[in-house]
C-alpha cells in the first residue's frame, strides 16, 4: 500500500488510509530515533533541497534533521541570501537547482499555492513546509501523531483549535486531518480572527466563549496570534486578548477535567499562552517538536520515488 | 509439494531450540533477536521451546525490523513492522532468528541493523530452510531446521497457525 499523492501539497489531498500509513510509518522511525545509532541508510541515494522563501526555525531543522536521519544528501536555500533577491522567477530558481540532479523539493513560502504551482511544472516530488495562508500538513501530521501518542486515538477526539484561525495555515490542516480522521473539531478565538464560513464549509463548530470551549475540549491546540500577517488592528491590544483568550493557568484550573495543551510553535508568551501553560505538566509541545521529525521521515520515505514503480 | 509437514515442524523447533542451548548453555549472555516480519514466528516458538528449558528471565527476546537497511528499500515500497530491543546487545552474542535463508541480502541487511544498537560480540544465526545453493552474498547459519541441496524453481512458503492456519513448509510454483 502506497501513499495516493505524488505531492505532500495540502492534508486536503490525502484520504485517511494516507494519513493512517504516514502515522503509522513514523512510529517505527520515532523507534529509530531512540537507538545509539539514530541514521538509517535509507535515502543515502536521494537528494533534497529545502527551500525556504519564508523565515523557520523549527519546521527547518526539523526538516534538515530528518532528511540527515535517513542519510539523504542535503541542500538549503534561504530566499535573503539567494538569486531570487535579484529578481530571479520561482520555477526559474528551482528548475535550476533540480538541473543539479535534486530528487524532491521541500518548500515553504508565503504566497498560498506556491507549491501547487510549482507541482504543475516539475517532475521532482514537493513536500509543502508552509504555504502562506494556506496548510502546513507535516504540522498536522505531527499534531496528530501526538494526539494519537497521548490520548490512545482521534477518532471521536474533541479537539479546540484556539487562536488565530484566520490567518493560521496550521488550523487548516488540522481542520482537514481531524475532520477526515472522525474526530470533533471547535474553533475558538475572537470573532475578527474565525472566518464564519468554516462552519458551513467545514462543518465544525464555532464558540467564540474560550472558557465554554475549553470546557468541551479534550485537546486545546494553542495558536500564534501571526502579527506579520495582520495589516490591520483585529483586536485592540496584545494584553487584552491575553486577558480574554489567553490559555492561563488560571483558566485551566477552572476545569473539572485534564486537557492536552499543544501549540505549534513559536510561542508568544504572555499572549496566547502563559508561560506556566506552556512549562506545565499538560503541555505537549516539546513532543509536538520531538515527534515532527519522525513524522517527516515518514513523509519524505513514503514520498521518494522508487526506481522500480509498479 | 511438502518440504517440511506439520508432523516434522514442531520437533524442529524443538532440536533447533536445544542446540542454541547446547551452544550457549543457559543463554549465557546471549540474547534472541527474531527478524520482522515472518521470523518472528519462528523466533516465538523457539523462545516458548527455551522457556520449556530455563527460567524466563534468561530468556532474553527482541524482535528486529531491517527494512530501512534493505539494498532494495528503492525498488518498491517497503513497509516497516516494529523494532522492539528491550535490552542492550553491546559484547552479547545475539542470536538472529530468521525462516528461510536464501540470498543472503536480509541477514546482511540485519547485520547492519544491529550494529546500530550497539558492538554484538557474536552474532550468530538460526534458520528453518536453508536454500543454500541460491545465495549471493557470504553469509551462513549457525542453526539449521533443513537445508535445500538443489537449486529449485520453486518458491519457499513457511507457513504459521497464526498467520496462515496450518505449520508446515510447503513448495509453491512461482
Amino acid at each position: 500500500m502506497a501513499l495516493t499523492t505524488k505531492h505532500l501539497l495540502g492534508i486536503k489531498d490525502l484520504n485517511s488510509e494516507d494519513i493512517q500509513l504516514i502515522l503509522s510509518t513514523a512510529t517505527q522511525f520515532k523507534e529509530v530515533l531512540q537507538r545509539p545509532v539514530k541514521k538509517v541508510p535509507t535515502l543515502r541515494d536521494v537528494t533534497i533541497v529545502n527551500l525556504f522563501y519564508e523565515n523557520s526555525t523549527r519546521t527547518r531543522i526539523s526538516f534538515e534533521l530528518a532528511e540527515k536521519r535517513l542519510s539523504a544528501d542535503v541542500v538549503n536555500f534561504t530566499v535573503s541570501n539567494s538569486s531570487a533577491a535579484k529578481g530571479e522567477t520561482l520555477l526559474d530558481t528551482v528548475n535550476n537547482i533540480l538541473s543539479m540532479k535534486v530528487d524532491m523539493v521541500v518548500m515553504r513560502h508565503s504566497a498560498s499555492g506556491a507549491p501547487h504551482y510549482l507541482a504543475k511544472h516539475i517532475d521532482a516530488a514537493i513536500i509543502n513546509a508552509g504555504d502562506g495562508i494556506n496548510e502546513h500538513p507535516t504540522q498536522a501530521l505531527l499534531d496528530a501523531f501526538s494526539m494519537q501518542e497521548k490520548m490512545g486515538k482521534l477518532a471521536g477526539l474533541k479537539v479546540a483549535i484556539i487562536g488565530d484561525i484566520m490567518h493560521s495555515r496550521v488550523a487548516l490542516s488540522n481542520i482537514y486531518l481531524l475532520k477526515k480522521m472522525g474526530a470533533e473539531v471547535m474553533v475558538s478565538g475572537p470573532p475578527t480572527l474565525i472566518p464564519t464560513f468554516l462552519k458551513e464549509a467545514m462543518d465544525i463548530q464555532i464558540e467564540y466563549n474560550i472558557d465554554k470551549a475549553l470546557a468541551w475540549c479534550d485537546v486545546a491546540n494553542v495558536l500564534r496570534i501571526q502579527l506579520e500577517r495582520q495589516n490591520q488592528p483585529l483586536f485592540s491590544s496584545l494584553r487584552e486578548y491575553n486577558l480574554a483568550y489567553g490559555i492561563s493557568m488560571n483558566r485551566l484550573n477552572k476545569l473539572n477535567k485534564e486537557i492536552l495543551i499543544m501549540h505549534p510553535g513559536p510561542i508568544n508568551r504572555g499572549v496566547e499562552m502563559d508561560s506556566d501553560v506552556a512549562n506545565g505538566p499538560h503541555s505537549i509541545i516539546l513532543d509536538q517538536v520531538e515527534n515532527g521529525v519522525a513524522v517527516r521521515m515518514a513523509c519524505l520515505y513514503l514520498l521518494t520515488g522508487r526506481t522500480n514503480p509498479a | 509439494m511438502t518440504l517440511i509437514s506439520e508432523q516434522q515442524l514442531p520437533s524442529i523447533v524443538k532440536r533447533l531450540a536445544h542446540q542454541i542451548l547446547e551452544t550457549y548453555p543457559g543463554l549465557t549472555n546471549a540474547v534472541i533477536v527474531g527478524l520482522q516480519p515472518r521470523g518472528v514466528y519462528l523466533s516465538d516458538r523457539i523462545v516458548a521451546a527455551l522457556h520449556n528449558e530455563l527460567p524466563a528471565n534468561q530468556v532474553q527476546y527482541g524482535k528486529l525490523d531491517i527494512t530501512f537497511y534493505r539494498d532494495d528499500v528503492r525498488r518498491d515500497l517497503h513497509l516497516a513492522k516494529a523494532t522492539d530491543l528491550p535490552f542492550s546487545i553491546e559484547g552479547k552474542t545475539v542470536i538472529l532468528i530468521d525462516d528461510v535463508l536464501f540470498t543472503g541480502r536480509t541477514i546482511r541487511a540485519a547485520l547492519d541493523a544491529l550494529l546500530s544498537f550497539g558492538r554484538p560480540s557474536k552474532v550468530s544465526l538460526c534458520v528453518l530452510v536453508d536454500r543454500k545453493p541460491s545465495r549471493e552474498l557470504p553469509i551462513q547459519p549457525d542453526f539449521t531446521g533443513k537445508e535445500m541441496v538443489d537449486i529449485t524453481p520453486y518458491k519457499v512458503k513457511v507457513r504459521w497457525k497464526e498467520n496462515d492456519g496450518v505449520d508446515d513448509v510447503i513448495l509453491l510454483v512461482d
